[in-house]
């Protein structure tokens, strides 16, 4: 798949379209350029070192909505092994936008679920642009007491712009849906790992994100309200998302700080669609650690530290 | 002056209301004088419609009398995220505060109803349209602890935006939070009965309000997960008669009962006698 630039990453794009000329120049007339292409393939290097390490908050939201980034389904079938989907929540419907199942990671037999968006127009209709319905999360449920019955581990990858707004997804109460998730998260007795891994938008990800350990990749975002969102409302214009992606303190570094998740995971250079195979070994090792790590807690302590934890972020003042 | 002129005098929308002495309902627009109308518990004698409640009148219309004790009065919102958008928080947060002569956006503490002790959390839509923010989360996470601790019934008035913006994040995991502390006093077998008026969405809907063991809804109260214009705009769908109302509610079975505010004391100390622990 060829990747689509983003805004910002015009000038490497500019300079990469310089270095293949001067490269088709040097070939096409037999001139030896070596040490102009050498100059001009450090300049691309330290280009993308300046914007990559300097990114906006803007930019990350941008970088986790790419339609290239590595989504649930990719992690589940190469980070994990032996995937084996499990459909449906018993009640209504099979809930396409989270799929989940079975699967092993570095060993150890897990629960799976998460959010998926599609790459393109007709699988994001199968998809619904990874807005869950109160199925999906319903159907994390029903997979979360699987994994409680039979001891396994609890693992959640999150990616979604919120829980669909629809006439259904009222009648069947989302709320109340995501509601349930969040008390019976709380006291699930297994360990369990989420990890925001592309969008965490709002409610909707917060539903499948109640864990002993709340991850993070490090050009996710994780927020109350979209940036569009948020500006229409406070700025009453959505051309000002820059400036609420940067008032919401939605990247991975800011939610560190603020204790609302406990690791930041490293993406390749430019973000996880630069490179599938790296995104996806850094998230298998990140995962299992914290699995081995969280293995060896005895589960009253697993229940009573998750609780502390949630109880603990909020600031406020008096008393 | 043409014959066909409007006589100003026969126009509804111009008579003068003085202020503080006449309420115009504005579901039937009904012109009630406040005695009448606080009598009748701010409900419109005509149509029923239900008016918005200040967190303190709700508790002295439920809660049996002098039994209140105020809990956490003194916390108040800080601004962690350094917000500003059009205005600051902290200075919206101080004009609300002015406005409503509340801290924030709940009261919670500990009453009896029909002699039943339980801890009462009540919403307060006036503060920042009753938005969920680090104040409102613990406040709320206190109380239920408390009641965990007691060994008495939970019962929440919820009215609510949503999440609190202005709190970026820390306003979401407030979901968490509440959720996370009724966890565990559900699994000390204890009771929470949720109340929704009007309007109860968002992030509130979508964590304590709607995990009661029994849940009332006043009547016509909107009550939701997605704002009716979000869910128009994102289908393109025509949104159904009453959709998102307690009757609607009701219709599909998600709410145990809708109560009038009248009844609503009686109905309490009714459901209390059944499921509140014996004493």
């Amino acid at each position: 798949m060829k990747l689509q630039p983003l805004e910002f990453e015009k000038p490497i794009v500019e300079l990469e379209e310089k270095l293949a000329d001067l490269k088709r120049h040097s070939r096409a007339n037999d001139i030896n350029f070596d040490s102009e292409v050498q100059r001009m393939e450090g300049k691309i290097e330290e280009t993308k070192r300046q914007i990559y390490e300097n990114l906006t908050p803007w930019e990350r939201v941008q970088i986790a909505r790419h339609p290239a980034r590595p989504y649930t389904l990719d992690y589940l079938q190469l980070s994990f092994s032996d995937f084996v989907e499990l459909h449906g929540d018993r009640l209504f419907a099979d809930d396409r936008a989270m799929p989940g199942g079975m699967a092993m990671l570095g060993g150890v037999k897990c629960v799976a679920i998460g959010h998926q968006k599609g790459r393109e127009l007709k699988e994001n209709i199968k998809r619904n642009f990874g807005c869950a319905n109160p199925e999906g999360y319903r159907k994390a449920l029903r997979l979360m007491r699987l994994a409680e019955k039979f001891g396994m581990p609890f693992v959640s990858l999150i990616d979604t712009p919120g829980a669909y707004p629809g006439i259904g997804s009222e009648e069947r109460h989302i709320s109340e849906a995501i509601a349930v998730n969040l008390r019976e998260m709380m006291v699930l007795r297994v360990p369990t790992v989420a990890v925001v891994i592309g969008e965490g938008g709002s409610g909707g990800a917060l539903g499948i994100g109640v864990a002993d350990r709340v991850l993070m990749l490090e050009n996710a975002y994780y927020s109350v309200i979209s940036p569009e969102g948020c500006a229409a409302i406070l700025w009453k214009h959505r051309k000002h998302a820059p400036e609420a992606a940067k008032a919401l303190k939605l990247t991975a570094s800011d939610l560190l700080s603020l204790g609302v998740i406990d690791e930041v995971v490293s993406e390749p250079q430019g973000g996880a669609h630069q490179n599938h195979s790296a995104a996806i070994e850094n998230l298998k090792q990140a995962v299992a650690r914290n699995l081995r790590e969280l293995a060896k807690v005895p589960v009253e302590q697993l229940l009573t530290e998750r609780y502390e934890k949630f109880r603990r972020i909020g600031e406020f003042g008096g008393g | 002056m043409g014959i066909f002129s409007k006589p100003s005098f026969t126009s509804e929308k111009k008579r003068d209301v003085p202020e503080g002495l006449w309420q115009k309902c504005p579901s039937c627009s009904e012109v009630i004088h406040n005695l009448e109308l606080i009598q009748n518990l701010l409900v419109c004698p005509k149509c029923q419609h239900h008016f918005n409640l200040a967190a303190g009148e709700r508790i002295l219309q439920l809660a049996d009398p002098n039994s209140f004790t105020e809990h956490d009065a003194d916390l108040i919102s800080v601004d962690t995220l350094k917000f500003t958008g059009m205005a600051s928080y902290i200075d919206r947060l101080k004009s609300y505060q002015k406005k409503t002569g509340l801290k924030d956006a709940v009261i919670t503490g500990e009453c009896k109803i029909h002699e039943h002790p339980v801890a009462i959390a009540v919403m307060d839509f006036s503060f920042i349209a009753a938005t969920m923010g680090s104040v409102v989360g613990e406040k709320i996470a206190r109380i239920i602890e408390h009641a965990t601790r007691q060994r008495i019934p939970v019962i929440i008035l919820s009215a609510s935006g949503g999440a609190r913006m202005y709190e970026g994040v820390l306003s979401l995991m407030q979901m968490a939070k509440t959720c996370g502390a009724l966890a565990l006093h559900s699994k000390a077998r204890l009771p929470y009965i949720s109340i929704l008026t009007h309007p109860t969405t968002g992030g509130v809907s979508a964590s304590f309000a709607t995990v009661g063991d029994i849940i009332i809804a006043e009547p016509k109260a909107m009550v939701g997960f997605a704002g009716p214009r979000v869910i128009r705009e994102t289908t393109h769908q025509d949104l159904p008669a009453g959709f998102q109302t307690s009757e609607f509610l009701e219709e599909h079975g998600l709410v145990d009962m809708i109560v009038a505010r009248k009844q609503l004391r009686d109905t309490l100390g009714q459901l209390l006698s059944y499921i509140a622990p014996a004493r």
